[in-house]
């Protein structure tokens, strides 16, 4: 066992953990923080993305102890006050999700995707969202989700 | 149309999403919880001959370990097939082998500990010691003499044939024909990988001998029928059944797999709540796949391109074992679709289900309807190719007309409704099928190969009625449950036996409830995958969930609303046909006196505190209704794409894609849309891209999202999306299914594009997935 000290959402976690443990493992077993969901274990399909000290990253490929002393941000962590985050926000107002599987990824890699870019393109966003896997919508009103929200967003996070 | 139906309306289940409160069924954790692990057969086909678990029973929070003959020593039964077609035979299926693994992933020991890790490292612990046997993979060579045999007892690994069609007319049309078209292909095994993977959880609660089982089902009211009545039996009233978000199912969460009767089981042996997850690549060796077709078929015309026969043989992969659905797929939604769109007069078509060392076959996306669809629409543009035509003429000449409706095929289909020819010109209109062509010449005059690739699909949808699936061989009915409950202060709990795994019912069925009712859509919520609330119900496939069990939901409210009209009749003192049920008001009131009015909620008050009723009405407002459909629906599309090939890499491009599709009524235009084109990107991945592919001794080559290529975001332009709509007669919405049109037909117009731009270079035909390796080659000889 490994002691971790690890702040997720805001809240510092202390806890002694297997120094196997996977990422995603101890947010949704060990925190009960299932919003992060497990697609294909392997780091292909991206449904597992949290922000870990500010990027993008597959916590079904990061060892819970490499994010000893960091913080962490999950689906659960993207609204604040009671209030959608903008990306949150339109990929309901476009339809972008449908059985929702893959949709807290989507949005956590949309995110920081589209920081500091407040007018980036459909291409730029299918490129960017390459890592992450929809098997429902056809990516068409994730595209347009992203692009809404980043508009949205004015390149701010 | 009402308030709410026929708008685009934003989804009412998507906040949870959004914000990670998803209820799937891995999410669940209960006090006391352990977990199962299953240990897989890493063979195609072997012999099991000793298994050693005292290892792994050692191992610290190992709790159990258990051999597929503990589980039938624990009162386990054998799978049973819920689709029996004459004379079929179903080889005997555990949920653990007992004798010999026949495909890579059967499941042979499973293991419950304290943790999911631990579970793990026990299977590591586990010695299966195998004698590998020679494995058989495909659809037709295992038929060969002197082939493996997957089941001792089937001889030539032949489950089932079936036939369907007017074979002597389609001979003798194919003997008068001035032109034949053959034509050999293989519709290739895909592996439909929802994105969230099967899971179940079973909580036992010995004080009542009660069990509740939370399982990824599209259909949680069959799989407690069959758990209950054939392979778990648990009485089905001491058995609750929970599919709560489910993510994804393309069809393959329908059937009854083995580890939901496994984690049960176990639950009961050891009391204590399991779950079992599966991981993506258990998934992708044991989630039944799809299609999975050898076909030869021969097309008969006439010199001016008028279709006079088709005949078709088909081997159809079973797999290992025969899955619950399995042979209804290749028989009853394949063969009766191989009219098409067209007016045939001799169609035929005969099929083997045959065995072999791969994964169980059953119903994916279309399931039956794209293996018809494409062969159809491959044979009419080589038929065009020979016979000098254009691809749009030749289907133009040889459509049923708008008038001919109901149309009866050869082939036991009656179509409902349909104006192929509307259909077809708003899709070129919308291409600009003229310019195109122009565009296409252009292009080919600079040395590019570019393709333009056109075809009208037909589909099935929601399979009807129940009496005539029994004749085929269903073991099941295809009618739906609705309750619509009506509370003392006018809210309204709906309550449907389909399912929703993404299609969005908890928006569309409120928009129809709403305007049945005339309440706010805010007032109507609905409730649906849990046994113990809902009415058995039969789930969500064949994109049945609209036309079926939205009706079942109208004919609920219209019960209510008769019923809220003796009320009204009563309390306003007037005959019920002097009274109005003004819907968009959301009142009752005397014909010509919309002063003299009842509202909705005042009436339902009235009907619980029962003060003031007509003599002899009983008290409460609450119908059910089971809704049994008089037929299919019949969607058909027009999809129209433009591709271009790099010569140096062989990489296809769409460049544009049109799909405009008839799928009747639309209750919400967002969320049919959002249906359509992700049918598309899903098919378009079958033409391009997605392989299932076994090695000789069945070993699974395509087992990760690594080597198993699934559509991503990149790589598509903005679909053009259109409609038409010839509403469904028979039933109260008009609508048809939307689920799986896109699918269909984006498969074979993405092959006929690129085969049309292969046409240059003196390609014929080539097999799917069209990857780059094989178009470069094609290209450079």
């Amino acid at each position: 066992m490994t002691q971790i000290s690890v702040t997720i959402n805001g809240k510092t976690y202390t806890k002694d953990v297997e120094p196997r443990t996977l990422l995603v493992h101890f947010l949704r077993d060990h925190l009960e923080l299932t919003g992060t969901n497990i697609g294909c274990d392997t780091s292909q399909c991206g449904a597992c993305t949290v922000h870990l000290d500010g990027l993008a990253v597959k916590s079904c490929a990061t060892l819970t102890v490499q994010a000893d002393g960091a913080a962490v941000t999950t689906i659960e962590g993207l609204a604040s006050n009671g209030q959608l985050h903008p990306m949150q926000q339109a990929f309901w107002d476009n339809h972008g999700l449908q059985c929702g599987y893959c949709t807290p990824g989507m949005i956590m890699a949309a995110t920081k995707l589209v920081e500091g870019r407040p007018e980036i393109s459909d291409d730029e966003i299918r490129h960017g969202l390459e890592g992450n896997i929809c098997r429902c919508t056809g990516y068409e009103n994730i595209v347009r989700s992203v692009k809404a929200a980043a508009a949205q967003m004015g390149g701010g996070v | 149309m009402g308030k709410y139906v026929g708008k685009s309306m934003k989804r009412v289940e998507d906040p949870r999403f959004i914000q990670g409160k998803g209820k799937y069924v891995a999410n669940l954790s209960l006090p006391g919880m352990a977990h199962l692990a299953i240990k897989r057969s890493p063979h195609g086909h072997a012999k099991i001959l000793h298994i050693n678990t005292e290892a792994a029973k050692a191992l610290p929070g190992v709790i159990a370990v258990y051999t597929g003959q503990d589980l039938i020593a624990g009162g386990v039964g054998a799978m049973p097939c819920g689709w029996n077609v004459p004379d079929i035979k179903v080889p005997t299926r555990y949920p653990l082998t007992i004798d010999k693994v026949r495909h890579v992933g059967d499941g042979v020991v499973a293991v419950v500990a304290e943790t999911s890790y631990i579970a793990y490292d026990a299977l590591d612990l586990i010695e299966v010691e195998y004698e590998p046997l020679p494995a058989v993979i495909d659809a037709r060579k295992c038929t060969d003499a002197g082939a493996p045999l997957v089941h001792d007892d089937l001889p030539n690994n032949i489950s089932y044939t079936w036939s369907l069609g007017n074979k002597d007319e389609t001979l003798q049309a194919l003997a008068e024909a001035d032109h034949v078209v053959e034509l050999e292909l293989i519709n290739q095994r895909l592996i439909p990988n929802a994105m969230e993977p099967r899971a179940c959880v079973a909580q036992w609660g010995a004080a009542m001998e009660e069990m509740t089982v939370w399982t990824t089902s599209q259909n949680p009211h069959p799989i407690r029928l069959l758990l209950s009545a054939f392979t778990l039996g648990i009485p089905e009233n001491k058995l609750r059944v929970i599919s709560p978000d489910v993510g994804g199912g393309f069809g393959s969460k329908i059937f009854h797999y083995p580890e939901e009767i496994i984690t049960p089981w176990v639950s009961r042996a050891i009391n204590r709540p399991v779950k079992w997850v599966s991981t993506r690549s258990e998934a992708m060796m044991t989630d039944s796949q799809g299609r999975d077709h050898v076909t030869h078929c021969k097309m008969a015309l006439k010199n001016d391109g008028t279709i006079t026969g088709i005949y078709v043989s088909t081997w159809s992969n079973q797999g290992g074992y025969i899955s619950t659905f399995a042979p209804l797929i290749p028989t009853a939604l394949y063969i009766t679709l191989l009219s098409g769109l067209y007016k045939i007069k001799g169609v035929y078509g005969e099929m083997w289900g045959t065995m072999t060392n791969t994964v169980p076959v059953d119903a994916y996306r279309g399931a039956g309807r794209p293996e018809a669809s494409y062969l159809m629409e491959r044979l009419v543009d080589l038929a065009a190719r020979d016979l000098g035509m254009d691809p749009l003429d030749i289907r133009r000449k040889n459509f049923i007309p708008a008038d001919e409706f109901p149309y009866q095929t050869p082939v036991a289909f009656l179509y409902d409704s349909g104006d192929y020819h509307k259909l077809f010109d708003k899709a070129v209109a919308m291409a600009d099928y003229q310019g195109m062509r122009q565009a296409q010449a252009a292009a080919r005059a600079e040395g590019r190969v570019v393709g333009v690739g056109i075809v009208g699909c037909i589909e099935a949808s929601g399979p009807a009625p129940s009496a005539v699936a029994g004749s085929l061989g269903s073991a099941v009915g295809f009618w739906e449950s609705g309750k619509v409950r009506v509370h003392p202060t006018g809210k309204v709990s709906v309550f449907t036996g389909s399912h929703t795994h993404g299609q969005g019912h908890e928006t569309t069925f409120a928009q129809v409830v709403a305007d049945e009712l005339g309440v706010p859509i805010e007032d109507v919520e609905i409730i649906h995958g849990d046994t113990a609330s809902v009415p058995f119900g039969m789930g969500t496939y064949g994109s049945r969930s609209a036309s079926v069990g939205g009706s079942a939901l109208v004919r609920s409210a219209e019960k209510i609303r008769a019923k809220v009209m003796k009320i009204a009749a009563h309390q306003l003192e007037a005959a019920e046909e002097d009274l109005m049920y003004d819907r968009e008001a959301g009142k009752v009131h005397v014909k010509g006196s919309p002063d003299k009015a009842k509202p909705f909620a005042e009436l339902a008050f009235a009907a619980y505190t029962a003060h003031n009723l007509p003599e002899g009405l009983e008290p409460g407002l609450e119908e059910t209704a089971f809704y049994d459909p008089a037929n299919f629906t019949f969607p058909n599309s027009c999809h129209v794409a433009q591709v271009e090939i790099d010569k140096e890499t062989g990489e296809v491009t769409i460049q544009r894609y049109i799909a405009v599709d008839d799928v009747g009524k639309v209750i919400n235009p967002l969320i049919v849309e959002g249906q359509i084109v992700g049918g598309v990107v899903q098919g378009v991945g079958q033409a391009l891209w997605e392989n299932g592919v076994y090695d000789e001794s069945g070993q699974l080559l395509s087992g990760t999202f690594l080597d198993y290529t699934m559509p991503r975001a990149d790589g598509f332009p903005t679909l053009e999306v259109g409609r038409v709509e010839t509403p469904s007669p028979h039933n109260p919405l008009g609508v048809k299914g939307a689920g799986e049109m896109g699918t269909i037909a984006a498969t074979a117009v993405i092959t006929n594009a690129v085969m049309d731009a292969l046409g240059p270079y003196g390609v014929r035909h080539l097999e799917m997935p069209l990857t780059a390796e094989k178009l470069y080659n094609a290209l450079h000889g």
